[in-house]
């Protein structure tokens, strides 16, 4: 029936988080009964090596890691789209070869662009 | 029905349990053997003074950090500061949902096994750059940074250097992963995929934040990296975490690359007997191949130096992910060409 589909090979995983979550918060609570607890001004500084914290602890940070992170997502997707292609590659053949050759070259496009750019320099 | 779906659901606890009781055991022990093998690799002797030949010392440790008070930062962000190691635990350890540590025996068995590893891989990378950015350090933050754009850059080589395995088999289900080494004579993909392998395994150095790429929480320069402000149980999860995350990469190159629980069909065809022996010897075979792959982590901790920064990224994004996709071309070509 179409609507009635329940994923119930998901469900172990579901369980799992569930038993998952509770063990790593049920021990952060039971802990926080037994565990003293004597905070003062020195103890709750930022680590600094001893000395009290120097500036704003975030500051700006080089602009590489937003060009990481942007182009993380171009070929993280292009993996993605990788892995069903893979997958029924015995059933298409030659036809998935070339086309995923076309699709892989217009990455490597992309990608000789990025290095040209020097997006992957890092100094 | 509800009873049915009572039993299922208890059936399913039931190995969840197993499986959390070993992964956490693993860990503890993973940790004494690590120290040993340096150790004794660096002509030392390790752990002793805990029980005999220090093998209490994981336990000593665990009730250490079980009551160790739990310092917050007074600037911290406090509810992600909370959230930030559970997620990063979390995240870890349902990767082992999906692993068959031999026949039969895996708790999600999904289609898309390996997809969902790593999408949980990338969960992980939340964790760490929540904690990096919410304690309000700046070596944490620091940390944090590096950590995440380094987990993410070698992710892509990582994914990609398992094309070369979904080809051959066919399939992202682990367990078929598996069989479908069997038909090959050699028994693992190590070896037709040999550069996937190689790729696979420096990024998975890379992943879990290991030496030679242990940048994130260099010590002589960011102290522990995104987790400087965490302490006691806090830190433990991290820790574990950290820890499990060995455990899955290992287990997924045992899997994908070493034949899973299986040995290759000429080493059967040699002791036909070895077929005819029960599950614990498969579970035996798996076990040796992750603890293998485990040492391996240790004696590149032992041998290597940390490499630079720059290093780090040239050769995640200019050597590793070349080399991949010419292994999932030259794989599709010898596919197409057989």
């Amino acid at each position: 029936m179409p609507g009635t589909y329940l994923p119930s090979d998901y469900l172990p995983i579901l369980v799992f988080l569930m038993v998952a979550t509770a063990f790593g918060m049920g021990a952060l609570l039971i802990g926080s009964i037994l565990r003293l607890r004597r905070p003062y001004p020195e103890k709750l500084m930022p680590y600094e090596s001893g000395n009290p914290p120097v500036g704003e602890p975030r500051q700006r940070f080089s602009v590489k890691f937003y060009i990481i992170a942007m182009l993380f997502v171009v070929f993280d997707v292009e993996t993605v789209f990788l892995y069903p292609w893979a997958v029924v590659f015995d059933k298409i053949g030659l036809y998935a070869f070339i086309e995923m050759i076309i699709f892989i070259v217009i990455l490597l496009v992309g990608y000789v662009y990025a290095w040209r750019k020097e997006a992957f320099k890092w100094d | 029905m509800y009873i049915d779906l009572m039993l299922n659901i208890g059936m399913i606890l039931l190995k969840i349990a197993v499986v959390i009781g070993v992964a956490l055991l693993h860990v503890a022990y993973a940790t004494y053997w690590e120290r040993k093998v340096i150790g004794h690799m660096q002509v030392r002797l390790g752990p002793i003074e805990v029980g005999p030949h220090g093998l209490l010392q994981p336990i000593a440790d665990g009730v250490k950090l079980f009551f160790k008070e739990d310092i917050i930062p007074a600037n911290a962000d406090k509810p992600l500061f909370y959230i930030a190691p559970v997620i990063f635990f979390v995240s870890t350890m349902t990767a082992l949902s999906v692993l068959p540590f031999f026949e039969g025996f895996v708790i999600a068995d999904i289609n898309i096994g390996l997809l969902f590893l790593f999408a949980m891989s990338s969960l992980g990378a939340y964790g760490i750059i929540i904690s990096g950015w919410s304690s309000n350090s700046k070596y944490a933050f620091l940390g944090g940074l590096r950590s995440a754009s380094q987990v993410i850059s070698y992710e892509i080589a990582m994914g990609m250097s398992l094309v070369g395995v979904m080809i051959m088999a066919g399939s992202l289900n682990l367990s078929d992963i598996v069989k479908a080494q069997q038909q090959y004579p050699t028994g693992m993909f190590a070896v037709p995929q040999f550069l996937g392998f190689f790729i696979f395994t420096v990024s998975a150095l890379a992943e879990t934040n290991r030496l030679p790429f242990d940048l994130p929480e260099a010590e002589s320069e960011l102290v522990a990296g995104y987790f400087t402000e965490y302490s006691g149980f806090r830190f433990a999860l991290f820790f574990l975490g950290e820890y499990t995350g060995m455990l899955v990469m290992s287990s997924i190159s045992a899997i994908c690359f070493l034949g899973g629980w299986t040995v290759p069909q000429f080493i059967t065809g040699w002791f036909p007997f070895l077929l005819q022996l029960p599950a614990w010897f498969w579970v035996l075979v798996f076990l040796a191949k992750v603890y293998a792959f485990m040492f391996f982590y240790y004696w590149v901790r032992a041998t290597l130096p940390r490499y630079r920064y720059d290093q780090l990224m040239s050769i995640g994004w200019k050597m590793l992910i070349p080399l991949a996709l010419l292994n999932i071309v030259v794989t599709a070509m010898v596919k197409i060409l057989l």
